[in-house]
């Protein structure tokens, strides 16, 4: 069977999630199946082919989640239900669910990945901590939703605005400390800006807490061949996306510091 | 029982093995290059690298087809400036690197040589086979004036030995061969992927944004074979063979056909990186089997008959 070619499916809903971010659902046995923290190459057929995270999965069905931002997010934003687009993957590797009391941290569409984690979490972990970080009140996603998982099971949900507009005034990581002074936290797992993971992970190391992050670059094939979402000697498509404490270890040079362009030019973050 | 001697030597690069890792594949960085050397190639070949910076194309550059891949990067590279500023921070003296460089015209291969030349690169290879970007790889490498142009500029800059990397998209590859040959260089790579396409049926549409692209795995072996027979029977510089290899009868195949070292690259989407190994440990296997003491004693055997 071929795995590597574009599977038409169609919009079968649109979720608006905030004026800038959309959830599409869609139909696919595959994606539907992936593992948290897996990503698809998703193609907007005559625009681009884009990685996405799967941020729904139930039953059939499989969800990604996207914020407008340059031409091909736009693209996709503006679907409507029974538009096509092509879907290759699951692709990457996974988070790896760990028991007792966890730390999840996200930004933005840096949530995506993390709620099907979230759902499985939900089911087997003592305490879950949802940190969700955003510049001002209108950026945030998926809060009823978390929300909602957490309602469920022994959770608190932080909310952080650098503006104050919304929950407590600062950053997302400032929101980590008071948490890990007090609690025994086995595992945290961020998603988001990179800067924000790297500061996760400074924290992360100080306080001995192994974390899981799943990072982002340029990709083309997606599976490991091209060579364009390269970090150290680790491709981000094929031994990624999910980054534990030891590979962010290697690729230190680089991990917070350069991503590279289409080109495969160093760009400062 | 004696060992046999997997050593190669293409002018002045000497090789551990005859295994290469073809021009396109993780090649962006030399962090990958050698987490490849390390997999157990003789010598790995960078993306190839241009005059000035290119994004390539849009996505999809990359879909899987019957036997193989499709793809249309589009020679995306940073430049041969920001590459040579690369380079010159890593440490590269212990890696059997050789660059791979695409250009319009012999200007520009004088120039990025000249930039390129200082460094410790143990060879270069000339893309003249790029099947799907205009002005460039096929475009030129048809054209047996530019090719005699380009490899001569190419020679007076460097002392390194120079590979050129044939298309079979041509009407003759035998006749661009001998002008490669008798215009200084010391190795021809035989082929590049196969100009190609692929069609979504329920959107209508082409699957590349570049709607064309190149062919590469098991689909365009017999192809490779082909052009590796006839151009090894007609030059006497060393024949390295490339396309569709994915195990060691693949590769003992290319040996017999004239081969005297092979590229690896479509492969590793199927395999990963321990695909050198298991080829490696086939040939040498091969040669124990069949009395051989190195590889080089069965280079071109099917040119008997």
């Amino acid at each position: 069977m071929i795995f590597n070619r574009p599977r038409i499916v169609r919009i079968l809903r649109v979720i608006e999630e905030s004026s800038t971010v959309r959830s599409l659902i869609f139909k696919d046995d595959l994606c539907s199946k992936a593992k948290p923290g897996q990503f698809m190459m998703v193609w907007i057929p005559g625009v681009d082919e884009i990685p996405m995270s799967i941020s729904m999965m139930k039953d059939d069905l499989a969800g990604l989640t996207v914020r407008k931002v340059g031409e091909a997010s736009n693209a996709l934003f503006n679907m409507k239900v029974g538009s096509m687009i092509g879907i290759r993957g699951p692709y990457g590797n996974n988070f790896t669910i760990a028991r007792g009391n966890v730390m999840l941290v996200g930004a933005g569409t840096g949530l995506a990945p993390l709620m099907p984690l979230l759902e499985i979490l939900a089911k087997q972990s003592t305490s879950i901590y949802v940190i969700i970080g955003g510049k001002t009140i209108d950026e945030f996603i998926f809060v009823n939703r978390v929300r909602d998982i957490l309602s469920r099971t022994n959770g608190k949900m932080i909310i952080t605005t650098e503006d104050g507009s919304y929950g407590m005034r600062g950053l997302a990581t400032d929101a980590m400390l008071p948490i890990l002074k007090e609690k025994s936290i086995n595992m945290i797992y961020t998603c988001g800006p990179e800067l924000m993971i790297k500061k996760v992970f400074e924290i992360a190391q100080e306080f001995n807490i192994p974390i899981q992050a799943s990072l982002e670059r340029v990709m083309k094939c997606g599976i490991g061949i091209c060579g364009s979402c390269c970090i150290g000697k680790y491709n981000v498509c094929k031994d990624g996306p999910i980054f534990d404490s030891l590979m962010l270890e290697e690729v230190r040079d680089e991990f917070g510091f350069f991503k590279r362009d289409h080109s495969g030019k160093r760009v400062m973050l | 029982m004696q060992e046999p001697d997997l050593s190669i030597k293409i002018s002045s690069l000497e090789m551990k093995n005859p295994l290469m890792l073809a021009s396109g594949i993780l090649g962006t960085s030399i962090a990958s290059l050698r987490k490849v050397f390390e997999a157990g190639v003789g010598a790995v070949i960078t993306k190839s690298i241009g005059y000035v910076p290119r994004e390539g194309y849009n996505n999809p550059t990359l879909v899987e087809v019957n036997g193989g891949y499709l793809n249309a990067i589009g020679l995306s590279n940073p430049g041969v400036r920001e590459f040579y500023n690369e380079l010159s921070k890593s440490k590269i003296d212990d890696l059997p690197l050789i660059v791979s460089l695409f250009g319009a015209k012999p200007s520009e291969f004088k120039y990025m040589v000249s930039i390129l030349d200082e460094l410790d690169i143990k060879a270069y290879e000339v893309n003249l086979s790029c099947p799907h970007v205009k002005g460039f790889g096929t475009e030129v490498g048809q054209d047996p004036e530019a090719v005699r142009e380009i490899v001569k500029s190419i020679k007076k800059e460097t002392k390194k030995p120079l590979l050129v990397k044939l298309s079979s998209n041509v009407t003759d590859i035998v006749k661009i061969a001998k002008v490669a040959e008798n215009s200084g260089a010391d190795a021809l790579t035989v082929i590049n992927t196969v100009r190609a396409m692929s069609i979504d049926i329920e959107t209508f549409r082409p699957i590349l944004a570049n709607k064309i692209g190149g062919l590469s795995g098991p689909a365009i072996k017999p192809i490779a074979v082909r052009c590796v027979y006839e151009v090894s029977k007609a030059v006497k510089i060393p024949v390295i063979g490339c396309g569709g290899i994915m195990n060691w009868q693949d590769a003992i195949e290319f040996f017999l056909a004239g081969a005297r070292a092979i590229q690896i690259g479509t492969a590793i989407a199927y395999e990963g990186l321990s695909i050198f190994e298991k080829i490696k440990k086939g040939i040498r296997d091969y040669l124990i089997m069949k009395g051989k003491k190195s590889v080089g004693e069965i280079v071109g055997l099917s040119h008997d008959f």
